[in-house]
């Protein structure tokens, strides 16, 4: 399989735009995620993050904008043509959106049954060499995903996130509500992954430590709109005043928060 | 002040919002179906689904059948003998228990055993991103928790009613035998005689369609559920009570198809 040239960035988002009713969530961004790259976006709470990562991944349908993936607009694909590039696409979600209804080893090899593409006793061994990549012992493949703590739920929803080896991986919030030895932990698992898969990154955060670990390149959207972007090592001392609000999370600044007082 | 015009602007929107829901409804069914006949197909979710309707459903539904069909040859000899036509009481027990009350008592229970469950189950899924998941995992969700439903409910309810018309009419022989006095071999041939092919045809083709708007709603109103616990308990509440009303309306238009003359 030819890749696509190397000068075209491997997501390319142009004038995106989605409104809810009257309040805008995001509002005209353009970002661009080079291939095999990390891309970090940071943002307070209701800031758009969620609602940018679910347009790229088709599951909320833009107003307006642009979303290139390896060079195709993806928002004008047929369905069929758009399954094909979430194929390719795996995602961690916030808070695992494991399948209570399947134990952790079917949840594991969902990809693989679900397309029929192993039978159950291979997609059993391979969600057992998956699981070890992430740190899990492959016995807790039978457990079911409420018997797991919240640590191994993430790393159980990474694990399925990587199983079909997909080349774009979206990261909602991958520490949120870990311990941060945890939340170290996690970050490590994500790099060494996005790593041996060669895949792009994108992921959103509002922790400052998981972003500086995570990400080569950051991107802070503010009010659905990017107020910044830059090395993701910057992030700590970028100049920008909202940013040195945000990371350093100080009350005063140009960030009001709309609290009634 | 009110304005005379509120009451007109609340019937428009009232209007439009049934106008809504219904095309709503109708367009989620419709692609519900459709898949049912793309490959690929997901056996297993199918099995699950008709397990849970039918086999699991059959003790509540045997035992409504059982009274009623008692209730009814009770109820029949009181008012019947009266005119002495108490020879009537077999063909009123087993026309009664296999053109109306098989379909629907059995209709009402699964609806709210099934239906609700469904609801529960796939509201749960859609706000804990499970749903979103499985788009991720290249499965269209809509094939694979909807469409093995609505098949399941399709052929789940007319087995249920064929156990139901059965105990019902013993119902009715026990209590006509055991109280009324009536000649078992009697009851039986007058049974048998009365009874036709096109009566049972019809409680089972009523049978397959409130199956069909059990599943729906149970599907529907879980699918589209949002706001956490409080959204999955209104929409479980919402899938029973819709299926129920449903469940009763076909059952008059379909009466009026099939014996009115």
């Amino acid at each position: 399989m030819s890749g696509p040239p190397k000068n075209i960035p491997k997501i390319r988002i142009r004038g995106l735009t989605k409104t809810f009713g009257t309040k805008t969530v995001l509002d005209g961004i353009d970002l661009d995620v080079a291939a095999g790259t990390s891309m970090v976006v940071v943002g307070g709470s209701g800031s758009g993050k969620s609602v940018l990562l679910k347009c790229i991944l088709g599951l909320i349908e833009p107003d307006a904008g642009s979303i290139e993936i390896d060079g195709r607009d993806v928002l004008r694909l047929t369905r069929q043509e758009r399954e094909q590039v979430n194929a390719r696409i795996g995602m961690l979600f916030q808070a695992g959106a494991l399948f209570d209804s399947l134990t952790v080893w079917e949840n594991v090899a969902f990809g693989l049954l679900a397309q029929h593409k192993a039978a159950r006793a291979e997609a059993r061994q391979k969600a057992g060499i998956i699981l070890a990549q992430v740190g899990l012992d492959p016995s807790v493949g039978d457990l079911s995903p409420a018997e797991l703590s919240g640590g191994m739920q993430k790393r159980v929803g990474l694990a399925r996130a990587i199983a079909s080896q997909p080349d774009i991986l979206f990261f909602d919030e991958p520490t949120t509500g870990l311990d941060p030895i945890m939340g170290a932990v996690i970050d490590g698992l994500i790099v060494d992954c996005v790593k041996r898969l060669g895949s792009t990154a994108v992921a959103i955060t509002h922790d400052m430590a998981s972003a500086t670990r995570i990400g080569d390149r950051a991107a802070m959207l503010f009010r659905g709109k990017l107020v910044w972007q830059g090395p993701a090592a910057d992030l700590l001392h970028s100049g920008n005043p909202m940013v040195d609000q945000f990371t350093h999370g100080r009350r005063e600044g140009p960030i009001q928060m709309e609290l009634r007082r | 002040m009110i304005d005379p015009l509120d009451a007109v602007a609340a019937v428009g929107r009232g209007t439009l919002g049934a106008v809504r829901a219904t095309g709503a409804v109708a367009l989620f069914g419709a692609a519900g179906l459709s898949h049912l006949l793309r490959p690929p197909f997901y056996g297993r979710m199918f099995l699950l689904a008709l397990v849970e309707f039918s086999y699991f459903s059959l003790p509540v539904v045997a035992l409504t059948a059982v009274f009623s069909g008692a209730v009814i040859a009770l109820q029949s000899f009181t008012g019947f003998s009266r005119f002495g036509a108490e020879s009537a009481i077999a063909g009123i027990v087993v026309l009664s228990v296999v053109r109306e009350l098989g379909p629907v008592l059995a209709g009402l229970m699964v609806a709210g055993r099934v239906g609700a469950a469904m609801a529960a189950e796939l509201g749960t899924m859609r706000v804990t991103d499970q749903i979103d998941a499985l788009g991720t995992l290249s499965t269209n969700p809509m094939k694979y928790l909807v469409a093995p439903r609505l098949l399941a409910g399709v052929i789940a309810v007319p087995l249920l009613v064929v156990v139901a018309d059965i105990l019902g009419v013993a119902g009715g022989f026990l209590v006509s035998t055991a109280k009324l006095g009536f000649n078992p071999s009697g009851y039986l041939t007058s049974t048998f005689n009365i009874l036709t092919t096109a009566d049972v045809v019809a409680g089972l083709a009523k049978a397959a369609t409130f199956g069909f708007l059990i599943a729906l709603m149970g599907c529907y109103h879980g699918y589209n559920s949002k706001g956490g616990a409080q959204g999955v308990g209104s929409a479980t509440t919402s899938a029973v009570v819709a299926a129920s009303i449903l469940i009763l309306a076909f059952d008059y238009v379909l009466t009026e198809l099939f014996f009115a003359r």
